[in-house]
């Protein structure tokens, strides 16, 4: 296990170091920053100073360890739209971005596995191909599409929920709605896969054979073997749900960084992108780290190596 | 789940069904009904290449042709009243003819779809294959791309490589294409890895033939099929994101009809217009469906019928 | 008079099929076997693999694949009908009155629960006591099954244990409620030769200290002379043979039962470089229906009759066999 979490931990640092070199060199192929910061009007020697300034005119590797250094303890640089820094920024819509994909994530969740389970307990029924079908037809639908749908039928037509905004836990229920549903069909067909796998084991036989209650049966023999796999995809599509916020957020105009990032690639604040950037990425790296940890810890047979 | 490599990849379930010898990972529809998903998926996906190709002749008119005079006309279905035998599917906020830009808009998604699956294609089945072939360094070398590759949030990056480079066809194919790779990748991997071990490849090891020789002659067919599957996914997840990018307004860019993009012009008349959005919306959905079902009805034809 | 009709007995089994619906038809997997298990007795039923009686052990259990359907005379434990018992009076049964050990200990543990947690939740669910007495049980069957530091045990998960001392923990696990009935299902075949007989010999101690009614299913007639006092040779989803020890081994009355006696290696018996006994031939598909004899295909004693369908014959000290062949005959080929 110990071999196994550090082999895994190397791994994470190398591509958190990849990533945040991603991250820099986008801003850079965004153009040239002196003349962004010097403004249209500047002149030439004007814009030569900032470069000196700014410290523009040293090595790209020097700028990147600067750079770097800085955002390790937070300072991703300012803004050049809003007033406050990008790390301010940040702070202040991540939790709103969080409270959409936790959200989101327990209705993918609390969907998907009594119908996976469902419908491997009850192969081939009516219920089993309607899970199915919702599947399918899940994973061919457009997310912002489906949350215009939505939009129009429970925001429009039926009244129920605000179409926009953050203000209240209202805004967002629908958009939840959306990175759910998105986020359902492949969690659904792996709970199934893995159950119907799993009915199928000699130990699920052995425990019918010891005489124990069906649900001791069905959750702490098949289910819980079954969910391993589960719980990485979740993760998985947690930090999915985190990229897919771009587009739920903008059709709901969700004030989290998804709706942030949106906001600055149109503006091209592109120092507010490489934080987000940045930040996004670096959180799905931590994410599916501790996943795998406690898939290994999970797993007798890799945790007791 | 963790294993050698610990690369949490979506694609994993799929490498598992792409194990060779592949057991049938479930049998989920009788086989005459599997049959009919893969005709009937066929039939769409050929009738709307069709429509794509033929588009100029198909088109009742030109797709960018504004009328200010004909604006948001309802099509047929929704108020036959007002409509007009010119355009059987209305017309949007300018005027243009509905039917006209769907039609054209097809095209806009096969293009986009089809090459950004071959640009990925290309550069995930190279580096699986490598990985899975000779394991060792290269394959960590992979994994570790696959897994930075992973943790990139695909729409931003994209959105934000757009917005540098602008929304041309050829942006859009190659920053899709550049993003998509990793299920390639992962699905080749194994299923080179797993092949690499059978005794005809080290039967044709041992009579001397060459390493690209063995695998474009002895890898490649066998890993064939897995290939066809992971194609037809990417190709349905790169519609669906360049559908998104463009719907974003950093895709492809107006006045192409990009499906996205109708979408995206619809939603400010959505209460008063709803088949507006309903349209391109359904256009992608079936698309997508079909090569989907494409996909799976091949993967069931390729994979012998196993436990149920 | 078939042993299934005794009074008295713990199992009894009469007139069981199993059909099993294939898509060139259906399968009788079993066809009309009754069989009976008293207390203190161990019936071996043996086969070549396919002839149906691991099928036949599930069926009693009602441990079947939902496919397979089940029909009997009757079925019944201790008296009590497991055909109209309710789905929770056979969970009450399974584990506590009856229980089963299977062919392959490797995966018949479930690899995310310790040893101890598999073996202490059977007493539990089953209202025997706390988790203390379960511990304490579980130590002390792991340790009659003669593992080694028994507590320490309880702690590891399954794959952390060899096949052999998995084995072991799954007779601990059938032993936890002190079941009236244990049915055993090629316990040994998944093993090293070299371990089965140990398994073997624990299972026939255990059987006569507690008393139990023990079922051992198993396709080694070598095995059986040591241990049975019962024996049902099966042929082809049919008994063809059933009686004590003792008289079918030396008195056998089934051209099959013949056979498969012929094919026991006996070093002290045998000229060394003599060729072991082989049946020729192939058992016949069950699908559709099955007329006659399904042995007279391989049988050196065939005849026009064999045919037409075989009635039971019995013999004294409920002996009972299915063949046409009068007395004496078989001696010969001995």
């Amino acid at each position: 296990m110990l071999r196994f979490a550090v082999r895994r931990l190397l791994l994470a640092l190398a591509v958190a170091f990849t990533v945040s070199a991603i991250a820099f060199m986008l801003l850079r192929l965004s153009g040239d920053l002196a003349t962004t910061l010097a403004g249209q009007e500047a002149r030439a020697e004007d814009v030569e100073r900032i470069r000196q300034q700014f410290g523009l005119d040293r090595p790209l590797i020097l700028q990147y360890g600067d750079w770097l250094w800085r955002a390790l303890r937070g300072d991703f640089g300012r803004s050049l739209f809003y007033p406050e820094s990008v790390g301010a920024l940040i702070r202040d819509r991540l939790p709103n971005t969080a409270l959409l994909a936790s959200l989101g994530l327990v209705i993918a969740l609390g969907l998907s596995i009594p119908l996976g389970m469902a419908a491997a307990l009850w192969r081939n029924s009516w219920l089993d191909r309607l899970a199915l079908m919702l599947a399918v037809l899940g994973q061919a639908m457009p997310n912002f599409w489906f949350a215009l749908l939505l939009v129009f039928l429970f925001g429009m037509t039926l009244g129920w929920l605000p179409i926009s905004g953050t203000e209240s836990f209202a805004n967002f229920i629908m958009p939840a709605m959306a990175l759910g549903w998105y986020a359902t069909p492949v969690l659904m067909r792996l709970t199934r896969a893995g159950m119907v796998d799993v009915l199928a084991a000699d130990y699920v036989r052995t425990a019918h054979a010891k005489g124990l209650p069906l649900r001791v049966v069905l959750v702490k023999h098949a289910l819980r073997n079954a969910v391993v796999p589960v719980v990485a995809l979740a993760a998985v599509q947690f930090g999915n749900m985190l990229s897919g916020s771009v587009v739920i957020e903008t059709v709901f105009a969700l004030q989290g960084i998804g709706y942030l990032a949106w906001e600055s690639i149109s503006r091209r604040d592109f120092p507010v992108v490489q934080g987000i950037l940045l930040v996004v990425a670096l959180f799905y790296v931590v994410l599916t780290l501790l996943t795998d940890l406690l898939n290994a810890w999970l797993d007798p047979r890799i945790r007791s190596r | 789940m963790p294993g050698s490599t610990p690369v949490s990849a979506p694609g994993e379930e799929l490498a598992a069904q792409a194990a060779l010898p592949a057991p049938a990972r479930r049998r989920r529809r009788p086989r005459w009904l599997r049959n009919i998903g893969l005709i009937g998926s066929a039939l769409v996906l050929a009738a709307i290449v069709l429509a794509a190709l033929a588009a100029p002749w198909l088109a009742p008119h030109d797709p960018y042709f504004q009328s200010l005079n004909d604006r948001l006309l309802p099509p047929y279905f929704v108020d036959a009243e007002r409509a007009v035998p010119a355009h059987p599917l209305g017309t949007d906020n300018l005027g243009r003819d509905y039917l006209s830009r769907l039609l054209y808009g097809a095209r806009i998604s096969l293009l986009i779809g089809f090459f950004a699956m071959v640009v990925s294609g290309l550069i995930g089945t190279l580096m699986g294959v490598l990985a899975g072939y000779f394991g060792g360094r290269t394959d960590t070398a992979v994994s570790f791309l696959v897994t930075t590759r992973l943790s990139l949030p695909i729409i931003m990056v994209a959105l934000a490589v757009v917005s540098v480079f602008g929304g041309s066809l050829e942006v859009v194919v190659l920053v899709l294409g550049f993003l998509l790779w990793d299920r390639f990748a992962v699905v080749m991997r194994s299923a080179t890895h797993q092949v690499r071990g059978r005794e005809y490849i080290l039967a044709a090891q041992a009579i001397g033939c060459s390493v690209p020789r063995i695998l474009w002659q002895e890898v490649l067919p066998n890993v064939l099929s897995s290939l066809v599957v992971i194609a037809s996914y990417e190709m349905a997840q790169a519609i669906l994101l360049e559908a998104a990018l463009s719907f974003l307004g950093l895709g492809v860019q107006p006045p192409l009809p990009s499906w996205g993009l109708m979408v995206s012009e619809a939603k400010e008349v959505m209460l008063f217009e709803p088949w507006m959005i309903m349209l391109p919306g359904a256009a992608i959905c079936v698309l997508v469906l079909a090569i989907n079902l494409l996909g799976d009805g091949i993967r069931d034809l390729t994979v012998p019928e196993g436990r149920a | 008079m078939s042993g299934a009709h005794k009074s008295g007995a713990l199992l009894e089994v009469s007139g069981l099929s199993v059909d099993i619906p294939t898509e060139a038809g259906v399968l009788h997997a079993v066809r009309d076997v009754s069989l009976a298990v008293r207390r203190g007795e161990t019936l071996c039923v043996v086969g070549e693999s396919g002839c149906g009686k691991s099928l036949t052990s599930l069926a009693i259990m009602g441990l079947l694949p939902p496919s397979a359907q089940r029909r009997a005379h009757r079925l019944a434990l201790a008296g009590e009908d497991l055909q109209a018992a309710p789905a929770r009076r056979l969970r009450a049964l399974r584990g506590d009155r009856m229980a089963m050990i299977f062919q392959d200990p490797m995966t018949c543990l479930n690899p995310a629960w310790t040893i101890g947690n598999q073996l202490e939740e059977i007493f539990t669910w089953h209202g025997k006591g706390n988790r203390r007495a379960a511990h304490d049980r579980a130590v002390a069957l792991l340790e009659r099954v003669g593992m080694a530091n028994a507590a320490g045990r309880l702690s590891q998960y399954p794959h952390q244990l060899s096949g052999g001392l998995r084995q072991r923990v799954m007779i601990a696990m059938a032993l936890m409620c002190s079941p009236d009935l244990v049915l055993a299902d090629e316990p040994t075949t998944a093993l090293d030769a070299t371990i089965q007989l140990g398994i073997l010999q624990l299972l026939a101690e255990l059987q006569a200290e507690l008393h139990m009614g023990l079922m051992l299913v198993t396709h080694d007639l070598g095995v059986v002379a040591r241990i049975a006092d019962r024996v049902a040779v099966m042929y082809a989803g049919e008994v063809v043979e059933e009686g004590p020890a003792r008289t079918v081994f030396t008195a056998p009355r089934h051209p099959y039962t013949r056979g498969l006696i012929d094919c026991i290696p006996q070093p002290d018996r045998m000229v060394p470089g003599q060729r072991l006994g082989t049946i020729p031939g192939m058992v016949p598909s069950l699908v559709g229906e099955v007329q006659g004899c399904a042995f007279r295909t391989r049988c050196a004693f065939a005849r026009p009759e064999c045919a037409a369908d075989v009635a039971p014959r019995h013999g004294p000290d409920a002996h009972m066999w299915r063949c046409v062949l009068p007395p004496g005959m078989l001696e010969r080929a001995a």
